[in-house]
């Protein structure tokens, strides 16, 4: 029974958001199904949140490798639920809202996540940077292509790559750089795109069809369909 | 001669003086028209203030393919509805229900001619009327006749979707049936995936765990089921050869699944006693914090495998690049295309797109699962023949110009649409 009622729910569910897509009375479910996954995502957060403290208090307590990085976990998880919970600082009383100006919470949240966030997303520059080199070494034939292709549109979203082929005439402008790159880009770039799409479109179709008529079951714990 | 010069004068003088005495006439009668006219102006003006003409032509439908709720209204604008210089300042809608009042249900303005209706009942009748309404007056229309809105059960508006959807979904079932009953199916390799076996090996020689990421959605994203049916198969073959499984989280109902996903892979490779529930942890739900937290992991314990399966953001390319200058060998996949450059620029190994969906059939070699890859083959081969007949037709329209082509190729592209 632990493996048929998930199964059973899964078969239900999906035959139902299928019909409800079609069936004008039933459009609404899909709305419901996802505020009821949002109900049973926040109780599983509890979960969540358990196992992070169970987790880093066992590091720390049996002082395992790294447990220096526990300590900073824990006083961070602590700190911010209870500035959340307690609404410490908040300028009004208990009902003011916990993100209000001014509050403990808040000014955890933009002086200290976000900076970190921030500092994070920042160092996709370098990445970006260290990959693309990688990416375009012509070791090969495609490669070779990919690099030219990245070139011309490197050069044509510049004002040099426009300077470098204006002088074209308007039989042959076709060649000029910026239109080169925007050719690149609408055209073998966007044909490509679409491309995957579709098959990601069937692929959703296959996979998800696979799981409603239960040939697919692994997700559930069971490993064999 | 002077005679006759003095007769051409006369009659010359004679034709100033009849001009003239038409002039005398004239421009008085010219000015008391303008003088009236302007006047008539002024008049008109001070009628318009006193009324408003009403809008006309007031039209109710049911509105197709509903749940019984809408009703939709069109009307011919009053006349006094002008883009410039019009009196109407806007329209009032009134509805009266079987036994009710009449109620207004809202105000829409000037050069607007329709309106939908919402939140009806289907199986009560309902009537309305358009106000048209000036600075100081107002004209209500004739009421329209009573209507009743009617359910719909069907969305016949989406027929071209649900012949695409029986299409695909058919061939699915009939290849998953074909399949059951023996039938070999050629499936292609997937590189991918061929080098699991491989990426497991390499963990097992250098001794070092395997991390797996299954992206940063929750278990209602398809990316993430499809992850997790392949963490089964990584996970069955990383119990077999007793390699640490790492795997940190940012959603806690994935950890769930996940932890039921290797405890049931681990029992089926006969190795229940090696299970460790703390394999999979939980770490945040914001982004960039699991980021840093899943790279750290990385420096500190230099997996010799990553895998990163499922729905990936801006931290793809992140992981990816970390995971690499680590040495590990990385396969990824991903369905979200803006992504899919990173993990090609910096994995070993990219399922792209469908093959992410296809690698748990793949990996399992069961026949039914190989089935349903097959019936997704023929919605590609729909797929494939319509693109080539729709360049066609477009290309052979802008060579000929025959209306039927564009008409054909106006009929492929509806068929793929999704009505609104």
């Amino acid at each position: 029974m632990r493996r048929e009622i998930p199964l059973g729910i899964t078969i239900f569910v999906g035959f139902l958001a299928i019909v409800s897509f079609f069936s004008p009375p039933l459009e609404g479910l899909g709305e419901d199904f996802t505020l009821f996954f949002d109900i049973i995502a926040v109780f599983a957060f509890f979960l969540g949140g358990g196992n992070l403290v169970r987790l880093h208090l066992t590091k720390l307590l049996k002082k395992k490798r790294d447990w220096g990085f526990s300590v900073v976990t824990l006083v961070g998880f602590f700190f911010m639920l209870a500035a959340g919970l307690f609404k410490i600082g908040n300028p009004g009383d208990i009902s003011a809202s916990v993100t209000a100006q001014g509050s403990l919470f808040a000014t955890l949240y933009y002086n200290v996540h976000l900076p970190l966030s921030s500092t994070m997303y920042a160092l996709l520059a370098f990445f970006v940077a260290s990959a693309s080199y990688r990416a375009f070494r012509a070791k090969n034939r495609e490669a070779t292509v990919l690099l030219l292709a990245a070139f011309v549109i490197l050069l044509g979203s510049t004002p040099f790559g426009q300077l470098l082929t204006n002088w074209m005439p308007g039989g042959i402008d076709i060649l000029e750089i910026p239109n080169l790159a925007v050719w690149v880009m609408s055209s073998p770039n966007l044909a490509g795109q679409r491309a995957i799409m579709i098959g990601i479109g069937l692929g959703v179709v296959s996979m998800s069809l696979r799981l409603i008529l239960g040939i697919e079951r692994t997700y559930l714990g069971e490993d064999r369909g | 001669m002077i005679a006759s010069g003095c007769t051409a004068g006369a009659e010359r003088f004679g034709s100033y003086l009849k001009l003239a005495t038409l002039a005398t006439f004239l421009i008085p009668i010219v000015g008391f028209s303008a003088f009236a006219q302007e006047n008539s102006v002024v008049s008109a003006d001070s009628v318009a203030v006193a009324t408003v003409a009403p809008v006309t032509s007031l039209v109710v439908e049911d509105y197709r393919y509903d749940d019984g709720e809408n009703l939709a209204l069109t009307w011919v604008p009053s006349i006094d509805d002008q883009p410039v210089g019009g009196k109407v300042v806007g329209y009032e809608i009134f509805q009266i229900t079987d036994s009710g009042e009449p109620e207004k249900i809202a105000d829409v303005l000037p050069g607007v001619s329709s309106f939908l209706a919402t939140g009806l009942h289907a199986g009560a009748s309902y009537r309305f009327y358009v106000t048209a309404r000036a600075e100081t007056s107002s004209a209500p229309s004739v009421i329209s006749a009573a209507l009743t809105p009617h359910r719909e059960w069907i969305n016949w508006g989406l027929w071209n979707l649900m012949l695409t959807a029986l299409v695909v979904g058919g061939s699915v079932m009939f290849f998953i049936e074909t399949a059951r009953r023996g039938h070999e199916l050629f499936v292609r390799k997937i590189a991918g995936l061929e080098a699991v076996d491989e990426a497991i090996g390499r963990a097992t020689e250098m001794g070092r765990p395997i991390l797996y990421i299954p992206g940063i959605q929750d278990m209602d994203d398809v990316q993430t089921l499809a992850s997790l049916t392949i963490l089964g198969r990584v996970a069955e073959h990383a119990a077999t050869y007793d390699i640490r499984i790492r795997m940190p989280v940012s959603r806690s109902l994935v950890m769930t699944a996940a932890r039921e996903t290797i405890k049931a892979a681990y029992q089926a490779a006969g190795r229940p006693d090696a299970y460790n529930e703390d394999m999979v942890n939980y770490v945040t739900d914001e982004q960039f914090g699991y980021v840093a937290a899943v790279d750290g992991i990385m420096v500190r314990e230099r997996p010799a495998t990553v895998f990163l399966l499922g729905a990936f953001f801006a931290e793809s390319l992140i992981l990816a690049e970390t995971g690499n200058s680590v040495g590990a060998i990385q396969i990824a996949g991903t369905a979200r295309p803006a992504q899919l450059p990173f993990f090609i620029a910096a994995c070993d190994f990219t399922l792209i797109g469908e093959e992410l969906f296809a690698a748990s059939a793949y990996l399992s070699g069961e026949p039914k699962s190989l089935g349903s890859l097959k019936g997704q083959d023929v919605g590609k081969g729909v797929a494939m023949v319509a693109i080539v007949l729709g360049v066609v037709a477009a290309t052979l329209y802008a060579l000929t110009g025959a209306a039927w082509l564009q008409a054909f190729g106006d009929w492929l592209v509806a068929m793929f649409t999704i009505a609104s």
